[in-house]
């Protein structure tokens, strides 16, 4: 019915709308996809003709090349290495942290409820800054080291209440009986509340995953001068540095000298692929749980 | 009066006596919980006790009861340097325009995009508008030189192919676009992501009103005028008071990596300056200062944000 009335009453004004929005639509799909596409038609042909120019979304002279030269780097698989380090162990600490003290947060009977709550909002609305947070680490001795990474972002009160609000909504009767039962906080917590958690905490830990795979800052600030500490990301921002100050790659070329046919920006397209990929190998998931996640939290707040 | 005050001593006993033995019945949530209370006030309220740095002469060799202590000498040092107003400016110039841009651009795209017929299209195009949300600025800066760059960039191709220009534009080495350029950059990463709850709220609308309109006539500006922007504008008016909020964390991540030495003038926000004349110069003291203003900064953007918004809306932030 409501179809018949749409295609029936489609005036003309309606179907420029439609032309209009389309092209517009196609525009923004072709803006988002086609630096993808490029970067990785780029990582994928011979460098040496790359220079002519022209490559768009197709490779024209296929190679693995630009690969092979980035995986026989020493230092590039050393930062990928605490790269997935990192991920890894950054992802467990901050998730057993975070759904520790959701699980505290969501009993009604515990008294520090209320004061812990508070605690932690605050820290979303301060910061130190720049400066005394690094003094801190270096008097913690953080610097130069690979807990830098993994520790000062262990507890995020954001994830704290969205597992929280998740946590809130599971029926308190089954706490009750196995209360009852004899079982303590902590047993009801690991052996009731978490397996019932797993939608939420998978979320979070992607969220975590991400963060944590994508960040480079921590890496420039606390360990640039540790070289065996220096993740991924933290290595495309030297190559892109370089490269676009006009140093003439002097970083690229490093790499790139040992393989007369690379280039630095081969190289620099090569790496940028290999950080995307991990992200779109979970992006399937993330698409899923995020999504879901944030409509959730945001009817929530 | 004395039976009263010690009715309250006894009841206060009463209360604390109970604390306590609440307290040892709940000895394993303190045990789940403390140990990371204990980690956030070491991690985020210690280095709030580090702005004291500010207001001393820090020697790193010296404990803190050893430090000179020099009151607003920083602070002076810091609105006499003609560097600190050109580098507030642009924060604030790249901050206001980012939250301008960064809001209104999402929601046009989710209503424009729900008006969208093939399903299909619609589908794909909303998974890959997220895509750019999930990579890291550094990959997002290599690109956005990608595309920009003088040699073989995708946006001088096209330019030169449409005859708009004859020779390549250097975009990222023109001081005065770079604002620009760091607003799209960020819209490019991020509208797709933040129009998802604009989507969500669109969908919740009945369905019934678009067709009793339609049944009117009304064409589709009428309808998304009409039905759609006011069937979000709770939505709308939320986010946008989460926004504001945002202010506070202005970042300086996208400034750091597409900004370069030609277009510093430009390019350097607050952070960065605190880095660069501060952290990197070993001058700790002064960086703290400059941090402090920072949050001064954003304090007053966000209570500025706030009242104009009230005065317009009357809701408020806080």
């Amino acid at each position: 019915m409501s179809k018949a009335i749409s295609y029936g009453r489609a005036s003309r004004g309606d179907r420029m709308f439609d032309i209009f929005n389309y092209i517009l639509m196609s525009f923004i799909l072709i803006v988002t996809i086609y630096p993808f596409l490029n970067v990785l038609a780029i990582s994928l042909n011979n460098s040496v003709d790359t220079v002519r120019g022209g490559i768009t979304i197709f490779p024209r002279q296929f190679t693995l090349e630009n690969y092979a030269t980035i995986f026989q780097s020493q230092d590039l698989t050393t930062a990928f290495k605490i790269s997935v380090l990192r991920t890894v162990i950054g992802t467990c600490i901050g998730l057993i942290a975070c759904s520790l003290l959701a699980y505290t947060l969501s009993r009604r009977d515990f008294q520090g409820r209320r004061a812990i709550s508070f605690i932690l909002v605050l820290t979303l609305y301060i910061s130190g800054g720049l400066i005394p947070v690094f003094l801190l680490y270096r008097d913690l001795g953080l610097i130069n080291s690979f807990w830098v990474y993994v520790l000062p972002g262990m507890v995020n009160a954001f994830y704290v209440f969205v597992i929280r609000s998740f946590m809130d909504n599971l029926p308190y009767e089954l706490q009750e009986s196995a209360k009852m039962d004899g079982a303590n906080d902590i047993k009801i917590f690991w052996s009731i509340i978490l397996p019932l958690c797993k939608p939420v905490l998978a979320t979070i830990a992607l969220f975590i995953a991400v963060g944590q795979w994508n960040s480079w800052f921590d890496t420039y600030i606390y360990n640039g001068s540790a070289e065996h500490l220096t993740t991924l990301q933290y290595e495309l921002t030297k190559i892109l540095q370089s490269t676009q100050t006009g140093s003439s790659a002097a970083y690229g070329n490093n790499i790139a000298e040992k393989q007369q046919s690379v280039s630095p920006d081969s190289i620099k397209m090569a790496i940028t692929i290999v950080t995307i990929v991990p992200i779109l190998l979970v992006y399937p998931f993330l698409q899923r749980y995020f999504v879901k996640g944030l409509t959730l939290g945001a009817v929530k707040s | 009066m004395q039976t009263v005050s010690a009715g309250l001593i006894t009841q206060r006993g009463v209360k604390t006596r109970r604390f306590f033995r609440t307290a040892i019945k709940q000895r394993y949530l303190y045990l789940m919980s403390l140990p990371f209370i204990a980690w956030i006030f070491v991690f985020s309220y210690l280095p709030i006790w580090g702005w004291t740095t500010a207001f001393m002469k820090y020697k790193p060799s010296r404990s803190f009861w050893e430090q000179e202590w020099v009151g607003l000498q920083y602070f002076k040092e810091l609105l006499a340097d003609e560097r600190f107003y050109m580098v507030m400016r642009n924060t604030l110039a790249m901050s206001i325009m980012g939250l301008v841009i960064g809001f209104t651009v999402p929601i046009i795209f989710a209503v424009f995009l729900n008006e969208l017929k093939g399903k299909m299209f619609k589908k794909s195009l909303q998974t890959i508008s997220y895509l750019p949300h999930f990579v890291s600025w550094v990959v997002v800066a290599g690109l956005v030189y990608k595309m920009l760059s003088t040699d073989n960039g995708a946006v001088n191709d096209l330019l030169m192919w449409l005859r708009i220009i004859d020779e390549p534009v250097q975009f990222m080495a023109k001081e005065t676009w770079f604002w620009g350029i760091v607003t799209l950059s960020d819209l490019w990463k991020e509208m797709g992501w933040n129009s998802i709850i604009f989507l969500a709220a669109i969908a919740g609308i009945d369905q019934e009103l678009y067709d009793a309109s339609r049944v009117d006539g009304a064409s589709r500006f009428r309808q998304i005028w009409h039905i759609t922007l006011p069937g979000i504008r709770s939505v709308i008016i939320v986010l946008l008071i989460l926004s504001i909020g945002h202010l506070i964390q202005i970042g300086f991540e996208k400034q750091f990596l597409l900004g370069n030495p030609l277009v510093v003038n430009y390019s350097e926000v607050l952070d960065l300056y605190a880095l660069n004349y501060g952290l990197s110069l070993n001058r700790f003291s002064f960086g703290t200062a400059v941090g402090i203003f920072n949050s001064l900064v954003s304090i007053i953007l966000l209570v500025t944000a706030n009242a104009l918004f009230k005065r317009y809306s009357k809701e408020s932030v806080y």
